[in-house]
This record gives structure tokens, sequence and C-alpha cells, in this order.
């Protein structure tokens, strides 16, 4: 099979679904010439010319709100947000606008809408540029949220956000873009809400999306050397969300442990906490327990920044915790 | 372009619909059928009639929340647009969105929008479409002189400059943001300066002429027609009730709002001089504002008649699948 980085992978995507469908608009800062930050864009502008990859200014609420409006008028526009964290300067368009004109208008417009982004930290970017922040986005209804751990997952995820009428937000994790994996030539697009089994064990559930999930299996790894076998399920898209696979293994398992970059605090752990609680209290035989971000800004200097994220040694010990 | 008789007598109508449509709406707020919100035009509804006799069902509107002269104007239908009032199904939303976000594909008015300034980079969006798709629509947008003072409007001005894109951006300025005088808001005489900062054409029109203003989005549509971009207007007008149902306007004085409702300043009491000149009898007046009163009359009727939406319909319109 194939090897592609991550970043390749979603190139790969970009060009197919661009070639597939005319009404594909890219737009973003610096995704032209530069072929973005991340160079996912790479090679689009020569390819698809300037009427389909639009250079922006520094203006995210300016043209996140114009992809709204070309969503609203038969286009397909992607925007890159350069940093997740940026979103609160498009927050507006975002949150009050692309979530709420099908719903405000009785259904009469869509907006098929893609937001790609990166976040997270481990590379010394600070505490404005480091942050994890899906569970905002989950706690808004009508956008669906990916979170590709692997380039096979990031080309199918991408490939699906381009078949969905509705916002999507594909999250991908700045770490990952270098990373390696298979990718076969002809990759159907994979269907949002199906949880991706990485790793079947009896012992514990392990849940986790985007760079954690490689902590995630880091951590299973080590755990099977101690005797103790992890299940770890990757989520893909937290909206929607797969309860059914997470309601499954947790049964078999008995014992979970939610693993992700974002904040401890309220984040989509707490969440996942809430639903596994409600749908298998009595299968449980340990407290959920989550390994997230302490709740605090993330500093600059390495120690404090690996400190405050998490490891595969800090989900190490959880698993332990959950399974004396 | 000089407007016919007949295109005066529609603008009359039209003014005379939304003010009167209007009323009856503060009415039944007052008797509790209508809650919420209810911010009304009365005083600046020529610009709504001007701007209407100058655009195409295909061409599109994006108002806000005080748009309702706006939306009547461009064609919405008075039922429909009086069952979204009293939140029924029947209404042009489905009663999902109330009176902030009035909503008719088929006319052209894309969802109003409530959040002061942000219709504008959506228009942008809807504008660029048009471009994109080589057809002769424009994207007319109204706002307020406060949203001036908004950044995402500097934002969509200056994408719209940049990538010519055939939008009318049509300032009502009657003012006031809320209970702040213009004086307290800002350092520029005429929000006209703000678009000159973005290169982009712009002209200042008494907004109660409604020949005037008529005039002036003739000149913008023939430029965005003409693939010469955008164009800022600046409305010069004054809304002579409060901002909202309920405003004590205890921040102007009472001659100040008297002398804007003098027949020689009222936009429909101008009119209706005008068109007597023309050598209409006060009968035929008479015999169009009675049309306006049957029509209400029979708009209220039907939303009251209507059904409220069934309560599984909160599932429906969130994404493009129903949900639960
Ligand atoms: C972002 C935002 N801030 C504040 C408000 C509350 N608000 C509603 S209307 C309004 C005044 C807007 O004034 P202007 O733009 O002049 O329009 P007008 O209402 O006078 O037509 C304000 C502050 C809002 N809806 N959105
Ligand atoms: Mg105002």
């Amino acid at each position: 099979m194939r090897e592609l980085t991550y970043s390749q992978a979603l190139r790969e995507a970009l060009y197919e679904e661009m070639a597939r469908d005319a009404n594909i608009i890219l737009l973003g800062e610096d995704i032209g010439v530069y072929g973005g930050l991340f160079k996912v864009t790479d090679g689009l502008l020569a390819k698809y010319g300037p009427n389909r990859v639009l250079e922006t200014p520094i203006s995210e609420s300016g043209f996140i709100g114009a992809a709204v409006g070309l969503a609203m008028c038969g286009k397909h526009p992607m925007a890159e947000l350069m940093f997740m964290d940026f979103a609160w300067v498009a927050a507006d368009q975002i949150f009050n606008q692309a979530c709420k004109m099908r719903q405000m208008s009785g259904g009469q417009v869509s907006v098929p809408l893609v937001i790609r982004t990166q976040q997270g930290g481990g590379r010394g970017n600070a505490a404005q540029h480091s942050q994890s922040l899906e569970a905002h986005f989950a706690h808004i209804p009508g956008i669906k949220i990916a979170l590709p751990s692997t380039p096979y997952d990031a080309k199918g995820l991408l490939k699906q956000a381009f078949r969905e009428n509705d916002p999507v937000i594909v999250i991908e994790h700045k770490l990952l873009y270098n990373t390696k994996g298979n990718v076969p030539e002809q990759l159907a697009p994979i269907p949002f809400g199906v949880a991706d089994v990485k790793r079947t064990g009896k012992d514990v559930t392990l849940i986790s999306y985007s760079r954690t999930v490689l902590h995630a299996l880091e951590a299973a790894e080590t755990l099977a050397q101690a005797g103790i076998d992890v299940e770890v399920i990757d989520l893909r898209t937290i909206h929607p969300l797969d309860m059914d696979t997470i309601a499954k293994s947790v049964r078999k398992t008995t014992r979970v442990v939610i693993a992700h970059e974002s904040h401890r605090n309220a984040g989509f752990g707490a969440e996942l906490s809430a639903r596994i609680s409600e749908t298998c209290f009595g299968w449980l035989d340990a407290p959920i327990e989550r390994v997230g971000a302490l709740d605090v800004p993330i500093a600059y200097s390495q120690p404090l920044e690996a400190h405050t994220l998490p490891s595969p040694d800090k989900i190490v010990q959880a698993v332990k915790r959950v399974k004396l | 372009m000089a407007l016919s008789l007949e295109e005066l007598k529609t603008g009359y109508y039209n003014m005379v619909l939304a003010r009167e449509f209007e009323r009856k709406c503060e009415a039944l707020f007052q008797q509790g059928i209508i809650r919420g919100s209810l911010h009304m035009c009365i005083g600046q509804e020529a610009t709504a009639a001007g701007t209407a006799l100058a655009l195409r069902d295909d061409d599109i509107l994006i108002t806000n929340y005080r748009g309702h002269g706006h939306a009547l104007a461009k064609g919405i239908s008075p039922r429909a647009a009086m069952a979204e009032m009293l939140g029924k199904v029947t209404g042009c939303c489905k009663g999902k969105g109330g009176s902030m976000h009035w909503t008719d594909l088929s006319k052209g008015i894309m969802p109003a929008n409530a959040i002061v300034g942000a219709g504008l980079p959506t228009v942008v969006g809807c504008a660029l479409a048009a471009k994109l798709d080589g057809n002769d629509n424009v994207a007319v947008t109204f706002f307020g002189d406060g949203a001036t003072n908004q950044g995402v409007v500097h934002e969509a001005m200056n994408l719209a400059a940049m990538w010519q894109a055939p939008a009318i951006f049509i300032c009502e300025n009657n003012l006031y943001s809320e209970m702040t005088p213009i004086s307290q808001t800002t350092n520029n005489k005429d929000l006209v300066e703000r678009a000159a900062a973005y290169n982009i054409p712009a002209e200042i029109v008494d907004g109660n002429d409604i020949e005037a203003m008529h005039d002036a989005v003739c000149r913008a549509v023939t430029r965005g027609r003409q693939g010469k971009g955008p164009t800022f207007i600046e409305a010069k007008t004054y809304r002579t009730v409060g901002h909202m149902i309920g405003d004590s306007q205890i921040y102007r004085d009472k001659a100040e709002v008297e002398a804007w409702r003098a027949p020689e300043r009222d936009p429909i009491m101008r009119l209706g001089a005008k068109l007597l000149g023309h050598g209409l009898t006060a009968s035929q007046l008479t015999a169009i504002e009675q049309e306006v009163t049957r029509v209400i009359e029979d708009a209220v009727q039907f939303a009251k008649d209507s059904p409220y939406p069934a309560l599984d319909e909160v599932y429906v319109d969130v994404f493009e699948h129903r949900i639960a």
C-alpha cells in the first residue's frame, strides 16, 4: 500500500473533490502561491485558478462570512482558518451565521461550508496558538465536527465533508501533518458518525480522537506489556457521535478512560462521560477517568507545555487507575 | 431612470404596506399575540420602496432586524410574513425565525440578520457567487449607521472592493444606533467617508425621497450588472418611532421627531403629494390605502387561523436531515 503524509492525504482529497465538483471554492490566508502555512493547498491555485482558490486578506470574519454567502448561493466553499485559536475572531460568522441559517429560514437555505483548521500544542506556540477548541463547536447545534488522527482518515473525512450539505469543521492537528500512513489510491469518503476501533482489547475502553489517538495507541502498547488489554476507539467525528460503538465496547470492558488534548474542564470528555453513564451505568466497574490538558493556558516553555498537555504516560496512569 | 406613474403607485403601495403592517404588528404585540422583538422602520419606508423598484426577483437581499419594509417591497407574501410574526407554521420561516429573520428564496430574500453588521460579509459572498457564475445579479444589503462601527463591516467592504463583487451596501443613516445619537459614536459626519477608505464608489441620498433613492440604487445596480463592483449608498433618513417597541425615547427631543413626521419630510406623505401633483385623485390614493388595509386584515386572519408548528419540528431544519 501507498504511504502518504497527513498533509499529502488532505491535499489529495482537495484535488479529487475539486475535480469532482466545480462548485468547490477555497478561501483563506496564504493558501494560493504559498500553498498554505502547512502546505495543504500546495499546487491547487496553479491547477484550479484564482476563481477557485481565493487568497484572502487577514479577515477571518469577513471571508468566513463571505463563504456563508457563497454557500447559500449554490457554491461549496472551504474556508481555511490558519489556527483554530482564530475561531474566536470569526465566532459570530461561524456560530451565529453558518450554524443558524438553515433553521432560522425554516429550511429554505443550506450552508454547505467546510472550515478546515488545525489546532493543538506541543510545538511551543504558546497560549494563543495551541488550543484545542472542539468542545465549543460541539456545544453549538448546526455544525459537524471531524478530527482525523491518521492520513487515511484525513483523506476520507475531508472527502466526506464536501458531501455534506451543512457546515462542517475539519479539525487537523499541527503535529500530525508530517506523520505517515497507508492511504489507498482509491479511498471512498468515510461516513461521519462512524468511530474506528484502532485497537481491540477486552480490559479497558480508551476513547480518543485527533493526535491523542497516537498517544492512546502508545499507551495501549505499554499497558499490554503490563498485562492490560486496552481497546482504543477513535471517534473520528464528535458530531455526529457514534454512541453505538462506544456502548458496545464499554459493555464488554466495563472500564473507561477518555483522552483528549483540550482542557479537562467542560471538555468533550465530560459529555462522553455523561452519555456513557446514561447508557452504560449498570455495566461500569469503575468511575470513568478523563485525561486532558490541565485547566491553564498553554505555556511556551517546553517543560511547562509538556506538563500541561496529555501524554502516553498520563494515559497509562489513568488506565491503571480504572484497572487496579 | 425616472419612475413611471405605475411604478410610483407601486412604491406608494409598498410604503403604506410597510407602515400599516408594522402598526398592526405593534397592536398585536401590545395584545400579547406577537412576542419577542419588534423593530419598526416607520419613517424610513422610502429606502425600501425605492430600492425594490430597481431590483429583480433574482437579485439577492439581505436585510436586518429592521427589515420588514425591505422584504415586503421585495415581494415577500404579507400572509407568510404575518404568520411568521405569530410564530405559525405557515410563516415564511415556518415560525422558526420570527420578526428578525424573514426569508423568501423565491424572491431572493436571504435570511435577515439580527447581529448588527453581520449581513455584510454574507452579502459579499452572494455577490461573489453571482460574479463567478457569470450572471448579472446584484446582492443588496441594508444596515444602519451604527453598523458601520462594526469591524466585520469593514472587512466585508474591503473584500467586496478587492473582488469587485456586485454588492450594494445601503446604509440607512437614521442618526441613532439604538438610543445613542450618531454624534456620540463616530467623528464622521457622512458615512460615505467609510466607503472611500476602500475605494468603493459612494453617494449620499435623501432616503426619504423614493425617487432619489431609486435613482441611486439604479446607478449602483448598473455598475454591479456591468461588472464594475460594489457601491455604497448612504441614505439619510429617520425612524419616527422608538428603536424597539417600548422604547421611551428619552434620548431625543419630541420636536425633532415631530419635524421628521411633518408632511414635507415624511416619505409617504411626500410621495402622496407628488402623486396628487401627477394627477392622481385623492380617492385613488385612498383606494391604494384601502387595498393595503384589506391585504393586512387578510394576512392577520390567515395568521390567526394557521396552526403552530408541530413540536417535533424542532428537530427539522437544524441539518439537512432531521435529527432525533
Ligand atoms: C453585534 C450586536 N451588537 C448589539 C446589538 C444590539 N442592537 C440591535 S440594533 C442596535 C443598533 C443598531 O443601530 P444602527 O446600525 O444604526 O441601525 P438602526 O437600528 O438604527 O436601523 C443594537 C446596538 C446587536 N443586535 N448586535
Ligand atoms: Mg441607526
